[in-house]
């Protein structure tokens, strides 16, 4: 245990760990010392002087170092100005005053010399009304200036930096939060100060300007409205805003957000979401979120939702007369019968494709009436190996926050940064904080500079690398010895038996060197959506030939779009029986489909959601569900119902209640459990956002950990691997291998196109330039590329850090590519 | 008590009639005929232009803020010099004042920092169906005197930043 200091603030007694500072120390027990540029997650820097106090330490004599006595007590020697809490660490004795006469008279001085040459525009400001300067100015400001208002250094406004964050120059007060974030906490330092005093601006150094996947949390921590984003300029007041407690679903890490809502004209005076806010989960997310999640919401709100069942006509070619429907509308009881009837036809002969998107809920009763009625239920899903993570998964109480240099972080396969960014923060920050990170991926990523070792292999030697942790070497020593070990493993580079031979790998040497069963300890997936993590826990899995399993079936496809996704889904698709199509969204697949069942999309329902660290997490409903639709879990159960198969479908707890019987991992857990909260630090939102930010304080539920067959002391026993390494592609021919790209096309994404366009870009693929030489081919070229019998067009992009032998191509950028593949590269006609 | 009072008293009443027939009446036709209000009535709300015609309104929702019976709306929008509806960033993108809920408080005009909505002097509000008692932005705003001052306005760019909303001045009668 870390020592402790007691001191004295305001009369009370704190007593608080060693190595904190005043600020921090008053908080807890409730004392608010004022402050602008210091926030409890960045190093102080005392730039502001807003947190000016009297501090008063032990007077010692000088000649024999003892502490002077007076009265029995110790006697306190006050500094004769005033000193910044931020920067002053606690000492034994210290005294502090923070409301005398003198201190206040300090922070009144800051205030007015800060508002010198502030605009005071805040009934225009999007920050005004959760504004740390209002605040502050109200509780501790002069009320009346002796500058004078002609004099205001006039600066620039509404300037962009980059097309996602809006700079005010005017109102900046020159805290450097944002930069600080960037630089400390992020590692990407795309901020930095232009000019000098008064004069003196943020400007970002990047191109494209501000390119940070983070660049939203400094909106949220500048402590003014000089950072707003592009996406909440102007649209609503912040006490106008209503809120409720959510789960992101955009990636597997489960950050726990707010979403706040409005009424808006447009939508005929409905709630509509007006802006995506993190909520403190510091097992989590702390107090931050990725600009995927804060801005790709948008696809809620699409005209293409669906808004009630529909029932395809019969031969809709011959019998469609005009201003007939190919898809009259149907009630929701002779929907859920058309299709429960072909499923009961079909017999076994009937598949359910669920993709990972959904909630917990809504799989387990999928799950269930595969089960009963005798089908098959895959997981829609390009990632395999999610059986040893239910084995070895992390065990419960993991916590990146909590690692330190007894811990190894082994990163393989995965760019986390684009795949995973809250993970990718919190894995850069444990290897600040000293555990060893290790990175194990063929091309460089973003994470590989805070690596303690980077293992580089070729395409293919995946579960070599990985193997080659457990032989004698330096970096195995690094990762045997290590009392916690964790290994994240995701798909760059790999297919579905690709990830599934890496998973077993990885399982097996986290066996062998009993890193398992304990918190901080075993495997985490980088799935490709937010819940995949969950139907691994209940038994999904995925089709090994997905296209053969479609063949000829009775398919219910529950949230995925495999038509849109590859045209060899498409064409097995062509050949199924009947095609039930539930989702949010008209996609590919429902234009296919003989029965569309309208879902409502995460924000109109609650559930829970398992995240790649094992947690689920509760998240709640924000806004009035869109026309007719229910929610999944209750769709199923209905048309179970018509199969004589009796599903809950009323009551969402009542389903969780079942799952938590019926699968050990969730053993024990309910709503209530998940919906617990315990105190956190920092303390943030509450009364006072210039403390924290405008991050919402946790009140719903931190979300509880499943367990894994090993921490239930189970037997473990690992799959073998299926393959050593994969085939090299041969000379003159490249390989085509999938990578992961955070701002993709996919649907959720491009709906919010007009925000992310720059950002997500066309279909491009990466050559390395010897390669690209070979072909003939240029940077920024159009170009065909073709495999598997199918092509596509993209723009060639120069990568040095990859193989020659090898074309980089992201997934969900218009090239349907699963796994890695031999591919023909060639210049567009008419060019080259 | 004389038997004459009585007479007296009713001579004295028909007096003050007969004074009364020669004197101008009170009562005014109304609706043909109309008495001018005070200077401080609360009105209707009128939503005030700058003499260029640009909308004083910024949408920034502090009326909304202030009205005891949350019958104001606003959402804002952003201007650009080709789409000009007021001076600086922001304008009024919808704004709405439903009379039902009105009760002429005068909050709204006390918060607003631009001195843009005004309660004015008409008092004949009457509806047949709740959804007309909703005045929108286009009713409520001041009509202008020609053509081109109306808004958006295509403007210089630039001209109009932050620092062209003037300054507002001490509240008069």
């Amino acid at each position: 245990m870390t020592k402790q200091v007691t001191l004295t603030i305001d009369g009370k007694q704190v007593t608080v760990a060693a190595g904190m500072n005043v600020v921090d120390a008053a908080k807890t027990v409730g004392i608010d010392i004022p402050v602008f540029c210091h926030h409890p997650k960045l190093e102080p820097v005392g730039m502001c002087r807003m947190c000016l106090v009297e501090i008063g330490r032990p007077m010692r004599d000088r000649a024999t170092g003892q502490i002077v006595m007076e009265n029995g007590a110790a006697k306190i020697q006050f500094m004769p100005k005033l000193e910044t809490a931020c920067t002053n660490k606690v000492e034994e004795g210290m005294v502090v005053l923070t409301q005398s006469e003198k201190a206040k008279d300090g922070q009144r001085g800051t205030v007015e010399f800060l508002l010198t040459s502030h605009p005071l525009d805040c009934p225009i400001c999007d920050k005004g009304g959760e504004c740390p300067l209002q605040n502050l100015t109200m509780a501790h400001g002069p009320g009346k200036s002796r500058f004078l208002f002609d004099e205001k250094y006039r600066l620039g406004k509404a300037i962009p930096l980059g097309n996602l964050i809006v700079l005010d120059q005017e109102r900046c007060i020159q805290c450097a939060r944002c930069i600080r974030f960037q630089d400390e906490i992020v590692g990407d330092s795309v901020l930095g100060f232009d000019d000098r005093s008064r004069g003196m601006r943020i400007m970002t150094s990047s191109d494209p300007g501000f390119d940070s996947v983070f660049s939203g949390n400094t909106t949220d921590i500048c402590p003014v409205g000089a950072l707003t984003t592009r996406d909440f300029r102007f649209e609503a007041r912040p006490w106008e805003l209503e809120s409720a407690a959510s789960i992101c679903t955009q990636c597997p890490v489960g950050c726990n957000i707010t979403l706040n809502t409005r009424r808006e004209a447009r939508a005929q005076g409905d709630f509509v979401i007006k802006r995506v806010m993190p909520r403190q989960n510091e097992e989590v997310n702390e107090i931050w979120i990725c600009d995927k999640g804060r801005f790709a919401y948008h696809y809620t709100t699409s005209k293409r939702r669906l808004t009630r069942p529909l029932v395809r006509k019969k031969n809709p070619s011959t019998s469609l007369r005009a201003g007939e429907e190919r898809f009259p509308r149907a009630s929701w009881d002779a929907a859920t019968k058309a299709a429960a009837d072909q499923f009961m036809a079909m017999k076994k002969d009937f598949v359910i494709l669920a993709s990972g998107r959904l909630a917990n809920e809504d799989l387990f009763n999928l799950k269930s009436l595969a089960y009963h009625a005798g089908g098959q239920a895959y997981l829609y899903s390009h990632i395999g190996g999610g059986e040893p993570t239910t084995l070895v998964g992390v065990g419960a109480g993991t916590n990146f926050g909590t690692m330190g240099p007894e811990t190894a972080i082994v990163v393989v396969a995965s760019d986390l940064y684009e795949e995973a960014p809250i993970w990718y923060l919190r894995v850069k920050q444990a290897a600040d904080r000293g555990a060893n990170l290790i990175v194990l991926n063929p091309r460089e990523t973003k994470l590989d500079r805070f690596a303690s070792y980077v293992v580089r292999y070729a395409y293919g030697d995946e579960v070599k690398a990985v193997q080659d942790l457990g032989r004698k070497s330096r970096i195995s020593d690094a990762f045997v010895n290590a009392q916690n070990a964790i290994i994240l493993f995701g798909s760059d580079g790999l297919g579905l038996d690709g990830t599934a031979s890496l998973a077993s790998a990885c399982a097996r040497l986290l066996f062998d060197t009993e890193h398992i069963g304990k918190p901080n300890n075993g495997l985490i997936g980088v799935w490709e959506r937010a819940n995949d993590q969950g139907a691994w826990e209940m038994g999904f899995e995925v089709a090994e030939d997905l296209p053969k399993a479609l063949k000829g079936k009775a398919v219910y496809i529950v949230g995925a779009d495999p038509v849109g996704d590859d045209p060899k889904l498409a064409k097995a698709l062509e050949t199924a029986e009947f095609i039930v199509v539930q989702d949010v969204m008209e996609t590919a697949t429902t234009e296919i489909a003989d029965v569309v069942l309208p879902a409502r999309a995460f924000i109109e329902r609650e559930g829970t959601l398992t995240s790649g660290e094992r947690r689920v997490q509760r998240f709640y409903p924000a806004v009035p569900p869109v026309g007719e639709s229910r929610a999944d879990f209750s769709i199923t159960s209905q048309l179970a119902r018509h199969m004589g198969i009796v599903l809950e479908g009323t009551s969402v707890s009542a389903v969780f209640e079942i799952l938590a019987d019926s699968v050990k991992s969730f053993e024990g857990l309910t709503y209530a459990k998940v919906s617990e909260v315990k105190p956190q630090w920092p303390i943030v939102g509450r009364g006072d956002m210039y403390y924290g930010g405008t991050t919402y304080e946790n009140t719903l539920g931190m979300g509880a950990h499943l367990t894994a067959a090993a921490g239930r002391g189970e037997t473990v026993r690992i799959a073998r691997v299926q393959r050593e390494a994969a085939p090299r592609p041969k000379e003159k021919e490249l390989l085509a291998v999938p990578v992961n790209k955070l701002y993709d096309r996919g649907t959720t994404v491009m709906m919010s196109a007009d925000l992310l366009r720059d950002r997500i870009g066309g279909p491009m693929i990466a050559l390395h330039p010897e390669a690209a030489k070979n072909l003939g081919l240029e940077a920024g070229q159009l170009v065909t590329i073709s495999f598997n019998g199918i092509s596509g067009d993209a723009t060639v992009k120069f990568d040095e850090t990859i193989s020659v032998g090898v074309a980089l191509v992201p997934r969900s950028m218009g090239l349907a590519i699963r796994e890695p593949i031999p591919a023909k590269v060639r210049p567009q006609r008419g060019q080259g | 008590m004389s038997v004459l009072d009585p007479v007296v008293e009713l001579v004295r009443g028909l007096g003050t009639t007969l004074k009364m027939m020669f004197e101008r009446p009170v009562t005014v036709q109304y609706p043909e005929e109309k008495r001018p209000v005070r200077p401080r009535f609360r009105g209707r709300h009128v939503l005030k232009r700058y003499d260029n015609g640009l909308e004083k309104c910024i949408g920034c929702s502090l009326c909304a803020a202030a009205c005891p019976a949350d019958a104001i709306f606003v959402e804002a929008g952003e201007n650009t010099d080709e789409r000009r509806f007021s001076p600086g960033e922001r304008y009024a993108s919808t704004y709405e004042i439903n009379m039902i809920r009105c009760i002429f408080c005068g909050y709204c005009e006390d918060a607003c920092p631009t001195e843009a909505i005004v309660l004015g002097d008409n008092y004949e509000l009457s509806f047949f169906d709740r959804r007309s008692a909703i005045y929108t932005k286009d009713m409520l705003l001041e009509s202008v005197a020609s053509e081109e001052m109306l808004t958006p306005q295509k403007t210089e760019p630039g001209k109009y930043n932050r620092q062209s909303v003037p300054l507002m001045k001490n509240p008069q009668d």
